[in-house]
């Protein structure tokens, strides 16, 4: 593998790099608003507004989102003088609301049924104990129900944002030039598959790396109680260096 | 017999075998790399089969080769590592000779020409580009090609134009048109098309025999070509079998082949009944 030529493709690659970051941001966070509401849908108590959750979730994790990608350009591309009279052509016009749009709906169906898990993971007891403080919902749900279960919930869904990033790729058949499209580009000029893909590769690497990271450090933030290194209760003075541990992140919560 | 006597008559005639059984095979078969996506070069009908232009050449020339021909489809972004790879022996794709693609791969003498154009929607200002009906080469006849691009420019400006990413298409814009317009790189021409349709852009630039075709079909019955036809130089020398660098010996057998066929009338003939147009290459 020719060195020089590595470094050239890494730094052509890396100006599709925030256009991915945009593609990424953009939908998760949508998504996890919609996902969170969603979720509560999923457990509500009216049998319709369930149902309607439930084929949400049914029909958007149960296709690929290549196919959900395409129905959404391409598609709706045909019916382009119905959206232009109801007013909705300016965004389904552009490649990169189509895309945003294709993500946040997938995501939103994952992201649902990741926080729903989270949700009903919370112990009865805790919320038992909040109701005998004389708690009232929102107070119960910021204080009590939330943290617990985007604790519970973390693992799962930093798997959700990792996909994501991957996800992102597929915009590139509606004419991003995220990272993807841009090595399909430089691929088509130079014919050097394995060079391009590899630092294609390294780049999602370290977009991912970075990801688990601040995921590992909310997890940590939002578990104080399992912060407690097991090797310390077998050392004699184990208790002192507990107290010392407590009291030093006591401070950062 | 001692067992390492035995081991060498065993492993003498496996590479007996081998060779026998290479010799043999070498180009019986011969597999054809093909996109699938091209109207009417090549593209997949209702029931999945893929046919056109190439695939009735490919297998009149595996016929003239005394070879079997088995097509394979393959996404254009890989078609060349692909070959390379050897997925494939051949690419018959509406592939165009470049100075780019000779350093990854060789390629057969040309078996059909191929001009670009832009395709438009009737009622566009961009309907009026200069050279419609014209083809100029973009060696022999530079001086006309410059005016022409001139021509085009005020029109063209600040328009989305849609072609496909990763043909000499992309090489053709950044030598005669950088900066010019907004530039949308599809995967395949079926999408720019669609995108065509829809109104997401003002234009596509691709080969005139895929737009002719294109607007046959009734829902682009009010899209035309416009602007004049260009070919060689970095438009590509003609449509040829891209082919491994390591198989001298059968480039020499589809240079005869496809001699054989632009003698014949075979390729005139399916030239005709695919594009309706002769593109024929000069003999």
């Amino acid at each position: 593998m020719d060195m020089s030529y590595m470094v050239d493709v890494f730094l052509e690659l890396l100006s599709g790099v925030p256009l991915t970051i945009q593609l990424v941001a953009t939908s998760t966070a949508a998504g996890m608003i919609l996902g969170l509401l969603l979720a509560f849908m999923r457990m509500s108590s009216s049998a319709a507004v369930r149902l309607f959750a439930q084929t949400y979730i049914f029909v958007f994790r149960g296709t690929p989102l290549l196919v959900q990608i395409f129905l959404i350009y391409y598609g709706l591309g045909q019916f382009h003088h119905t959206l232009q009279d109801i007013g909705l052509w300016w965004f389904f016009r552009e490649p990169y609301w189509c895309a945003i749009l294709a993500l946040t709906l997938n995501t939103t169906a994952y992201t649902g049924e990741i926080f729903r898990g989270g949700l009903q993971s919370v112990p009865f007891p805790m919320i038992e104990a909040g109701r005998a403080f004389g708690m009232s919902r929102f107070v119960l749900f910021r204080r009590i129900v939330f943290p617990i279960a985007l604790r519970q919930a973390l693992p799962a869904y930093s798997n959700e944002i990792i996909l994501m990033i991957k996800a992102t790729s597929l915009a590139s058949i509606v004419t991003m030039m995220e990272i993807t499209g841009l090595a399909y580009k430089l691929i088509s000029e130079t014919f050097r598959a394995v060079e391009v893909f590899v630092c294609a590769a390294a780049i999602y690497l370290v977009l991912t790396f970075v990801i688990t990271r601040v995921v590992q450090g909310l997890e940590w933030w939002l578990s104080p109680h399992l912060r407690r290194d097991p090797k310390w209760m077998m050392r004699r003075d184990g208790d002192r260096h507990y107290a010392k541990s407590q009291a030093a992140s006591s401070g950062g919560l | 017999m001692k067992f390492s006597s035995m081991l060498k008559v065993v492993v003498a005639s496996t590479m007996l075998i081998a060779g026998a059984a290479q010799a043999e095979n070498k180009w019986e078969t011969i597999r054809i790399g093909t996109e699938g996506a091209y109207k009417p070069w090549n593209f997949t009908d209702a029931s999945g089969t893929v046919i056109g232009f190439e695939i009735d050449l490919a297998n009149s020339l595996c016929a003239r080769m005394n070879a079997k021909c088995e097509i394979v489809a393959q996404d254009w972004d890989g078609i060349i590592p692909a070959l390379n790879g050897g997925k494939y022996d051949a690419i018959m794709a509406g592939m165009n000779i470049t100075d780019n693609r000779l350093k990854a791969i060789d390629f057969s003498r040309p078996y059909a020409i191929s001009t670009a154009s832009f395709g438009v929607p009737k009622d566009s200002p961009l309907a009026a580009l200069a050279g419609t009906g014209k083809n100029l080469n973009l060696e022999s006849d530079a001086e006309e090609v410059k005016k022409v691009i001139e021509e085009w420019k005020p029109l063209l400006e600040g328009k989305t134009i849609g072609f496909q990413g990763g043909t000499i298409i992309d090489e053709f814009f950044e030598a005669y048109l950088k900066d010019v317009f907004v530039l949308r790189g599809y995967k395949t021409t079926e999408q720019h098309d669609l995108d065509l349709a829809a109104g997401r852009i003002d234009a596509i630039f691709a080969a005139q025999a895929a737009l002719t075709s294109t607007f046959k079909r009734p829902e682009f019955s009010d899209f035309v070509i416009a602007g004049a036809g260009i070919y060689g130089d970095i438009m590509g020398r003609g449509i040829a079998v891209g082919l491994r660098k390591t198989d001298p010996d059968l480039k020499a057998k589809f240079d005869e082949a496809i001699q054989s066929a632009v003698e014949d009338g075979t390729i005139e003939q399916l030239s005709q009944k695919w594009f309706g147009l002769s593109m024929t290459p000069k003999q």
